[in-house]
Formats: C-alpha cells, sequence, structure tokens
C-alpha cells in the first residue's frame, strides 16, 4: 500500500508529528495569515456502507462491488475542481464523513489528501478526521489511516449494549467497540471521538447511563451525544410505525440528554456545541468551521458546501450540493471535473440567520466581533436589544445578550430550536426596517 | 293476547300486538287493470295535460311513513313502476331519492311527490304519493306534507318491528286524523316469526316491496280505504305550500296541494304569509318529472312557478289564493325555527368564497338553515347557521362535501337558550324582556336576569329490554326526566323522556346506539323550554381567558365539560418553553385544570454539512407557521388546537 508521490509522504510524516502535539482551542485564538475568505474546511463523502443501519437515512449505498480506483480518482478530480473555483489558499481541515469511510483503502484517504496539499496550502498540524467503525480487527488498519494523513478518528461507537447494537443494525459488538476505542487512543492519542446514542425505543436512563461512565473510563477527549431521531423510510420507523417497536420517549430523552451532559461535566469535559463535548481543548475544528459560518467545500456524492467561488470571479457564497447517486457523480465528475448539482446563491439575511441558528448551538454563541463579519449595517443589539419576545427569553434565563455577544445559557440549549422560533423572525423584521430598499433576503 | 298499550294509544282504536304471520292476508280477488302507461303514453304527457278529467271522488292524496330503512323508498319504486310512471328495471333504486346523500345514508331529506294515474276496475285514478322527508328534525315539514293527505301507508320492517320513528310517525299521521294502512314489509326475508306490531281497525298488509309482491294490493287499499279529499272546486283558490324547490334558470318551484278552487297560467296569486302578489308562469303535475298542465283543480297536488326569486317566498305551510279574493289561511303555519346551531369555517381562509357560494346554493334549496355571519380569532371568518336538528346539520355538512367539495370545520353545536331580563336598562336595549342568547359572549350576567332557560325535547326511545337498565342510567346522566314507560310487546319497551336538546345534541345519539349494540331506536320532538341553572364557563390559559371557548353549560355539568374542555387542550397544545395552565373557571371559581410541561429538550441532535440546509429549512417555516398562531398571553395557541376543541366530537 504505497502511499504515492514523495510530497503526500512528506506530507503525511509531517501531520503525524503535528498530532502528538496537543492544540489549544481554535476560537480566540491568533489570526492566521489568510484572510476567512481564503480559507476553507474540506468534506470528503465516502458513499458505501456494509451493511444499512436500521435508523440511518443518510446518503449511502450498499454495493456489491466498489471500482475503488475510480472512486479515488473522481474524488480527487472533484477536490481539485472545487479548490481552484474556490480560490482557497488555504484548507484548514478535511473530514472524511459517510457512509463508511473506514472501509475505503487508505491509499484513497492518502491520494485525496496529496491532491488538496498540492493545490493548496494545508497545514501539517491541519485537522484531518475519518469516521471509522469499530471492527473485530482494527489495529493495522488504522494505523494505515494514519500513514495515509489521518490524523483524528470518529468511532460510531453508538452503544455498549449488544442488545441495542443489533437493534440498530450495526455490524459490530460492544466489545468491537472497546477493542477499537482501545487501537485508536494507542495510535491517535488526543485525537480520538466516540458517538454514543441515546433515546433508543426502550431504553432506560439508569443502564444509558451505566454506558456513558464505563465509556467516561474507556474514552479519550472528545465524546458526542446524538439523540435518535427517527427518520422516515428506515426501518426502525418502520417497525415503529407497526408497533413491533415502542415509540422513544422523548421525556426520557430529555433526561438522558440532561444527565449525560452533567456527567461529563463532572468528568471534566466542555459541552461546546449542542452535541459535542471535548475536554484539554480536543474540539472538532472542522465541525467548529460549520458552526461558525466559515467556508467548506464538499466533495463526493451528495456532498455539501457553502463557499464563495472567488476562482470564477464571484462573491457571493453559494449553497452546493453534489449529485447524490455515486454512479452519476462519477459520470459527471468525469465529464466535468465536477458533480455539483445544485447551486443556491446566499442572501445576507440567509446568511445572517445561518450564523444565528448555527452559532447559537456552540457554548460561546456569537460574539459581536463574530456578528459583524456577516452583518456589519446591524448589531445584534439592534436586532434583539428591543425585542419584548427576546427579552422574555433573556428574563427566563434561558438566553444571554450582553458585551461578549448572544448566547444560550446551559438551561437555554437543550431549548434552542424553540428560542430560534422567536429569533429567526426578530432578525427578519430587523432586517427589513432596516434595509427597507432591499429585497427580503437579498 | 292483546295488550292495552297505555291512555295515549286510545281515541277509540284498538291497539294491540300480535304475530305478524298469523294475519298474512288470505287470497283476494285479482282486480282488473289495464296498464295506466297506455292511457297516459310519454308522447302524450309532452302535450299540456287536461286535468279537469280527474274528478275529486277519483283523487286520492297519500303518503309512506317509515322509520329510517324500513323500505320507504322502495315501496314507493313499486308503486311508481306498477303505475306506469317510470319503466320497470332494474334500476329503479330510491327514484324519488335524488340526492346522493339520501342514497347513501338511506333517507329522505326532501319531499317528494308523484301523481300516479291508475286504472282500477274502469275507472282512472290519480292517487298522488307524497313522499316525506323522513326524520323528525324534518317534523314540521312531514306535518305540512301530511296535512296535504287523507291516508298514509305505515311500513314496518318485518324484522325490526316498531321503531321510535315508527311512533312519532304515527302520531303524526293520527293527530292529523288520517285512514292509516299499516304494511309490514320485508317478509320475504323475515328471519323468524317475531312478534309485531299495533294494528289498526282493518287488516294489515305483508308485502315485499324489493321484490313486488302484493304491492298490487297496496295500491288498492289506496283506493279503497283512503278517502278523496275533501274540496270544492267551485270556492277560490286555496293552495298549500307544502314544499319548494330553487332552479336556477326558473326561479322557485312550489309544491302545492289545492284544497280549492283551480289555479292556471297567467293567474295573480297571493303569499298569505308575506303578502306579495306573484303571475303564475306554470303548472303542473310531479311525474315525477315536472309535466305543465292547463290547470291544477281542487284536490290535485303539483308544482307551480310564479316568479318567486327566492324559497323564503314560499314557506312551506303557507297558503295561496288568488288576488283580490282572500281566504281564511290553512292551519298550522310555522316559520322554520333553528333548534341547533353551529359555527361553519372553512378549513383555510382562502376557501372563504368558496364556501360562501355553497351556503348560498344549498340554502337556495333549503329555507330552514339560518345563516348569521361569524367569525372567530381562531378560526377566521365564517358562519353561525341554525339547523331544524342534528341530521339536518349532518345532511346539510356532508352535501356541503359532495356536492360542493368544500371541507370544512363544523363546531361543537349548541342550543338556543333565552334568558328573562330582569335588568330594565338591558331590556331596553333588547327591547323585549325575554331574550334568545345564540351567541356564549352574549350570555347576561346572572345579576341581570331572573331566569335563564333551555330548549327541550320530548324523546322517544324504543329498545329491547335487556339495554332499559343502561339506557335509564344514560338518560339520568343526561338530566333528562322520565315521561313514560311501557312495554310495546314481550320484550321490547318504550321509553318517553324529557331531555335538554342541549344533552342530546353532541353524542347521545352514538351512545345509545353503542350500548344497546345498535337495537335501540331513537326520536325527539320540540317540547319547548324549561328553566334551567345555566352558568358561562370560562377557559383560561396561564389566566388568560381564551375568547372563542367561552361556553355555556348547565350548573350540573360544568366540571364534567370544563374538564373535558381542559384535558382536550392538553392533549392538542404543544408543548412551550414555560409551562402552562389550563383552567376551567366560572366567575373566579376553578372548576377543572390540566397542565402542559414545558418542553426539556427539543434541540436537533446532528448538524453539520448537509444537514444544516434542511435545519434552516423546518426552522423557517415554522417560524412562519408560528406567526400565523393566536396568542393568548404569551401563549401560542395552534388553530388544530381550537378545532379539537371546537370540533363537533364524533369518534367520543
Amino acid at each position: 500500500m504505497a502511499v504515492p508521490g514523495a510530497r503526500a509522504r512528506g506530507w503525511a510524516a509531517a501531520a503525524r508529528a503535528a498530532q502528538r502535539r496537543r492544540r489549544e482551542e481554535r476560537t480566540g485564538g491568533p489570526a492566521r495569515p489568510e484572510p476567512a475568505s481564503r480559507r476553507a474546511a474540506l468534506y470528503v463523502h465516502w458513499p458505501y456502507c456494509e451493511k444499512r443501519c436500521s435508523y440511518c437515512n443518510f446518503n449511502k449505498y450498499i454495493p456489491r462491488g466498489v471500482e475503488e480506483a475510480a472512486m479515488r480518482k473522481c474524488l480527487v478530480t472533484e477536490a481539485q475542481t472545487l479548490l481552484r473555483l474556490s480560490g482557497v489558499r488555504r484548507v484548514e481541515s478535511v473530514f472524511f464523513g459517510g457512509g463508511t469511510p473506514s472501509l475505503a483503502s487508505p491509499h484513497t484517504v492518502a491520494a485525496v489528501l496529496e491532491a488538496v496539499a498540492q493545490a493548496t496550502y494545508l497545514p501539517a498540524d491541519s485537522e484531518v478526521t475519518l469516521e471509522a467503525n469499530p471492527t473485530s480487527a482494527p489495529g493495522s488498519r488504522l494505523a494505515a489511516f494514519g500513514a495515509a494523513g489521518v490524523n483524528r478518528l470518529s468511532i460510531g461507537l453508538q452503544s455498549l449494549d449488544d442488545a441495542e447494537l443489533r437493534l440498530l443494525g450495526r455490524t459490530h459488538s460492544a466489545g468491537d467497540a472497546l477493542r477499537t476505542l482501545a487501537a485508536a487512543r494507542r495510535l491517535f492519542p488526543g485525537r480520538v471521538s466516540v458517538d454514543l446514542m441515546l433515546g433508543l425505543p426502550a431504553q432506560h436512563v439508569g443502564p444509558w447511563l451505566g454506558q456513558l461512565q464505563e465509556l467516561l473510563r474507556r474514552c479519550d477527549d472528545h465524546v458526542s451525544l446524538y439523540q435518535l431521531s427517527l427518520e422516515r423510510g428506515t426501518a426502525l420507523f418502520a417497525q415503529v410505525q407497526q408497533g413491533a417497536l415502542p415509540a422513544p420517549d422523548p421525556e426520557l430523552a430529555a433526561e438522558m440528554y440532561q444527565a449525560g451532559r452533567e456527567a461529563l461535566r463532572e468528568a471534566g469535559f466542555r459541552q461546546y456545541e449542542v452535541s459535542n463535548f471535548a475536554r484539554n481543548g480536543a474540539l472538532s475544528t472542522h465541525n467548529w468551521t460549520y458552526w461558525q459560518c466559515g467556508q467548506y467545500l464538499g466533495v463526493g456524492p451528495g456532498a455539501h458546501g457553502r463557499f464563495v467561488p472567488q476562482g470564477a470571479g464571484s462573491n457571493t457564497r453559494e449553497a452546493r450540493i453534489q449529485t447524490l447517486e455515486p454512479d452519476n457523480w462519477m459520470k459527471e465528475v468525469m465529464l466535468f471535473g465536477h458533480g455539483t448539482r445544485k447551486r443556491t446563491p446566499m442572501g445576507r439575511l440567509e446568511m445572517l440567520e445561518e450564523v444565528l441558528a448555527m452559532g447559537l448551538r456552540t457554548d460561546v454563541g456569537i460574539t459581536h466581533q463574530h456578528w459583524q463579519r456577516f452583518g456589519p449595517q446591524l448589531t445584534l443589539w439592534d436586532v434583539f436589544g428591543t425585542s419584548k419576545e427576546v427579552k422574555e427569553l433573556l428574563e427566563r434565563g434561558l438566553l444571554l445578550l450582553d458585551h461578549r455577544g448572544l448566547r444560550c445559557s446551559w438551561e437555554g440549549l437543550p431549548v434552542l430550536d424553540s428560542l430560534l422560533l422567536t429569533l429567526l423572525p426578530q432578525l427578519q423584521e430587523a432586517w427589513q426596517q432596516r434595509t427597507p430598499s432591499l429585497v427580503p433576503g437579498g | 293476547m292483546w295488550t292495552v298499550l297505555g291512555p295515549g294509544w286510545g281515541r277509540g282504536h284498538a291497539l294491540a300486538l300480535w304475530a305478524a304471520r298469523r294475519r298474512l292476508p288470505g287470497p283476494r280477488p285479482a282486480p282488473t287493470r289495464e296498464p295506466a302507461a297506455r292511457r297516459f303514453s310519454s308522447a302524450d304527457l309532452k302535450e299540456k295535460l287536461d286535468m279537469s278529467g280527474f274528478p275529486v271522488e277519483n283523487t286520492r292524496n297519500f303518503s309512506i311513513i317509515a322509520h329510517v330503512d324500513h323500505g320507504k323508498s322502495t315501496l314507493a319504486d313499486r308503486l311508481l313502476e306498477l303505475t306506469g310512471t317510470i319503466d320497470k328495471t332494474k334500476n329503479n333504486k330510491q327514484v324519488l331519492d335524488k340526492l346522493q346523500v339520501e342514497r347513501e345514508r338511506g333517507i329522505t331529506v326532501k319531499a317528494q311527490t308523484a301523481s300516479l294515474f291508475y286504472n282500477c276496475e274502469g275507472k282512472q285514478y290519480l292517487l298522488n304519493l307524497i313522499d316525506t322527508p323522513g326524520h323528525v328534525d324534518f317534523s314540521y315539514e312531514v306535518s305540512r306534507s301530511l296535512s296535504a293527505c287523507q291516508g298514509v301507508l305505515l311500513v314496518v320492517d318485518a324484522n325490526e318491528g316498531i321503531q321510535a320513528q315508527t311512533v312519532a310517525n304515527f302520531f303524526l299521521a293520527f293527530e292529523a286524523q288520517l285512514s292509516v294502512i299499516p304494511v309490514i314489509n320485508k317478509v320475504s326475508i323475515m328471519r323468524q316469526p317475531c312478534y309485531l306490531l299495533f294494528s289498526l281497525p282493518k287488516s294489515t298488509f305483508s308485502i315485499s316491496a324489493k321484490l313486488g309482491t302484493n304491492v298490487e294490493s297496496v295500491l288498492q287499499a289506496v283506493i279503497e280505504r283512503i278517502p278523496p279529499p275533501k274540496v270544492h272546486r267551485k270556492n277560490p283558490l286555496r293552495a298549500l305550500v307544502f314544499d319548494s324547490t330553487f332552479d336556477q334558470y326558473r326561479g322557485v318551484i312550489a309544491n302545492v296541494a289545492l284544497f280549492d278552487g283551480v289555479v292556471s297560467k297567467g293567474d295573480k296569486i297571493v303569499s298569505a304569509h308575506t303578502q306579495k302578489t306573484y303571475e303564475v308562469n306554470e303548472v303542473g303535475i310531479l311525474n315525477p318529472n315536472e309535466q305543465s298542465t292547463q290547470k291544477l283543480y281542487a284536490g290535485q297536488v303539483g308544482y307551480l312557478i310564479a316568479g318567486m326569486k327566492d324559497v323564503t317566498e314560499a314557506q312551506i305551510g303557507d297558503t295561496l289564493y288568488l288576488h283580490k279574493q282572500p281566504v281564511e289561511p290553512l292551519p298550522g303555519f310555522k316559520s322554520a325555527k333553528p333548534m341547533v346551531f353551529a359555527g361553519m369555517y372553512p378549513i383555510d381562509q382562502s376557501e372563504y368564497n368558496n364556501l360562501k357560494s355553497a351556503i348560498e346554493k344549498l340554502t337556495l334549496n333549503d329555507s330552514s338553515v339560518t345563516v348569521h355571519r361569524d367569525s372567530s380569532l381562531a378560526l377566521g371568518a365564517g358562519w353561525r347557521l341554525g339547523f331544524l336538528g342534528l341530521l339536518h346539520m349532518e345532511v346539510f355538512n356532508q352535501r356541503l362535501e359532495q356536492e360542493y367539495n368544500a371541507s370544512v370545520i363544523l363546531t361543537t353545536p349548541t342550543v338556543p337558550y333565552k334568558a328573562v331580563l330582569s335588568s330594565a336598562k338591558l331590556i331596553k336595549e333588547y327591547r323585549e324582556k325575554e331574550i334568545t342568547i345564540i351567541n356564549p359572549a352574549q350570555f347576561p350576567d346572572k345579576s341581570k336576569v331572573t331566569e335563564y332557560l333551555e330548549p327541550v325535547v320530548l324523546g322517544t326511545i324504543i329498545t329491547p329490554d335487556e339495554y332499559t337498565g343502561k339506557i335509564m342510567m344514560l338518560c339520568q346522566a343526561r338530566r333528562a326526566v322520565q315521561k313514560n314507560m311501557m312495554f310495546i310487546d314481550e320484550n321490547r319497551v318504550m321509553l318517553k323522556y324529557l331531555f335538554p336538546l342541549n344533552e342530546i345534541v353532541v353524542d347521545f345519539y352514538d351512545s345509545l346506539k353503542s350500548l344497546s349494540s345498535g337495537y335501540a331506536s331513537f326520536d325527539y320532538e320540540d317540547a319547548g323550554y324549561q328553566t334551567a341553572e345555566l352558568v358561562k364557563m370560562d377557559v383560561l390559559l396561564n389566566g388568560n381567558i381564551v375568547e372563542e371557548l367561552v361556553t355555556v353549560v348547565h350548573k350540573d355539568k360544568a366540571h364534567l365539560v370544563g374538564k373535558s374542555i381542559c384535558e382536550r387542550l392538553k392533549d392538542s397544545l404543544p408543548r412551550q418553553l414555560f409551562e402552562i395552565a389550563i383552567q376551567a373557571a366560572i366567575g373566579n371559581k376553578i372548576i377543572a385544570r390540566e397542565t402542559v410541561k414545558p418542553y426539556r429538550k427539543n434541540v436537533l441532535a446532528k448538524c453539520y454539512g448537509g444537514d444544516i440546509t434542511r435545519k434552516m429549512k423546518l426552522l423557517k417555516r415554522q417560524a412562519e407557521g408560528k406567526k400565523r398562531l393566536r396568542k393568548i398571553g404569551n401563549i401560542e395557541v395552534p388553530k388544530e388546537a381550537f378545532i379539537k376543541v371546537l370540533k363537533t366530537q364524533s369518534d367520543k
């Protein structure tokens, strides 16, 4: 499994050295050389899975055989095309998601990283995350990914209960999960994340907390807690519809979430986002970019991106979606160099709405400085300072608006979606009053 | 085994019970009969008929009355076939029931009339069959139709026996002093020799209307046993309006029965009720479709078109007479009196105009529906409609849906309460001492009122004895007072109760049917007003009154009703960021309470790349929807919550 090209080898080696360094939190860190408009995160979508999970409605395919060489070539081509189009000079992070990207060969990962490093500046300490599913014999394969340039792992552990894992349609056991976690920690110390699900049908608070405690004894510095959402079209949804399984109880899920975030806080984790917890500064910079409305390129079937195609002379940010089906996507990439299916220019108001909805998911919320970058003509005080309804939320202690900016309180974060139903219309109203001559959203 | 049924059944007629099969009529000499169609072929009918050839003594006016589904319309089909009025085909199913809802539900909503020509023993008879609406909601219409008749066929299903409606209909006919010919139908599918029926002096006919068995003998009996109308052709015109319909092109078509005189095209006629004068454009008979004639003569039944533009100009029960020849109006005229009110709103306000036009079209044919514009903060602009009764309301709603494709929100029906005012100021304001309260918002305070009144009805329930106990409990729970109870045969009981009308408008009939496994039948008639301890009940959300949920209830029921409203609201109010207290209150006294707990978690767990677009769309849609929510204090109440509380509950 040779990594092609000396330069990529060089980059992978530098990255390995970098992964041993503890990194400081990125927020409020020193200003980086390139302006924000010339920086981006890169998401790479691997669309294949071994087996369909009962809860998953993501864009994934269970192929009979993957033509990996063709897939690799297309991922590389599209990454090159989009990087050129975006005019991005520095890639801050790369995230291999899916699907099950740990089923791809490390060679493919290395090829994409090399292409990125060739096309733009990919610093040696850039965060390169791979989503990995637990397996029975994880060690050598994870090491190969490390050699390919991956320096962070996100393990889809989901549960430490074998019955629950079967319910979720996972192929691994709790034992596999813990073995994979241990192997990952050896290879990527301080840079391993685990996902744990909550709110499964028939799941109870006590046993679930037991799982979390067990995980806290074994885990590294990053944990994600996800509440199961029943998605139409999944096997689990059908089973609940048919009454074969009890519907998940939202009350219990709320209780688990609350107990879980408290347990994580006691264990020294910072809840830096609704579902994400880190200690020792091990935040995911890639995901942080999403919540801070930074630019990101999406490569691969169905991948989403948000960036200004400066390379094509534009200065309007676009929301982009790549073609969903891998075969069609590949054809398009081979024909046009990319498989972008949909491009939607984003208005200034629309950007502010995303800044609001995404920023409030984080613990720091939206700083005045951050807001100013997207809406220089309208301060947070202008928008929210005089609203009676917002005042009520502040008085209830769900929301904070002060010299630092706007953010959720500990109590407010779990009900953010309700808060946004007050904040979003308020933003729209303030926007229209302030800029009456402009078309709404324009 | 003759059993006298009680004082109400007497009046010289022997009423008794016996086994139906004992009185199957023996063979009769077959009457000679020429097919009527030969004398009045359809070609002839295209010419204007001369009706002068039917003297009064050869005319019979009769009606068929029966409980729902006992075979009235099927018998009418056979009579129409036998007399050659319609061709005998397999397709004749409820020919006179023209509306989709009538055919579907097996009920007659709109009276239909057919003139049958029948030759019997060398004489040409004119038999006018006046089909009546088949439900007591329409008892006034039935009584007017019956007043044009001299006899009725009382049809009873051999398997089901007498039902509550049979009794009600019987009394209507009985009070009108009509000859009653009892007909036992469906003998062909009689499952067992069942014990039936009160007897009238003369024999009973056992028929199968479906197969036509023995139907001809019924026709004979109509001629033999029903007297001709007592009328005079020489007197000035006196015509009873017993029905009216609206035709887009020709205006109002009034169905009339002539008690005296003659009417023809060109006559100037006057409505006794409105005192308006009209010129007759067309007269004719119903065959069963309209067939114009030169004239209509005393004793005959037909239609008349006279430039009336609105069905309210031809109200049922009104008398028509010739201009400058006034006559004593026929007795018994009443304006339609709504007994049940309900709000009607379009599901979407953009449908308002369509619904408005549909309601206008339907009420063109049904002047008994009263329409007042109304609006609700929650449901938008709509109407408050008054109906004769529950079935009338259901039928109206169903016709809107079927014939005009309109979907509507119908609020829980209410009844017209009254208040006798004591406050001089209020009396001056209303210009009367006794006011009718249709909208709960107008409910006057107790301090300004001598007493409140509620409408009551006399209900008749006929049930197998085994359910009597449960039914009596149900009636008691509905504040009903028992008036009478008697066995009508070996195992069936007839109960009479005085019910407050509002106790039966919502779900009484369904409860009765379900606790008697469908066997009990129910019917009711208007019984005026009674004093009632009524109170106004408010519904509060975190202390703020919800105007659209103000309800007038009987004091004894306030707790129950309040509890049910609170529970329904609890089930339909979405959680909010804070706790919501739902309370029902009378004045300052809280009588029921429910709590909606606040949200604990409602933030989407995952939010990365592709989720962002989806989430933003969802949030914006929700925020957009939130703008349309009605705010009570700081609580957002979706329209669905109001609908759930206000809507007629059919599933309860």
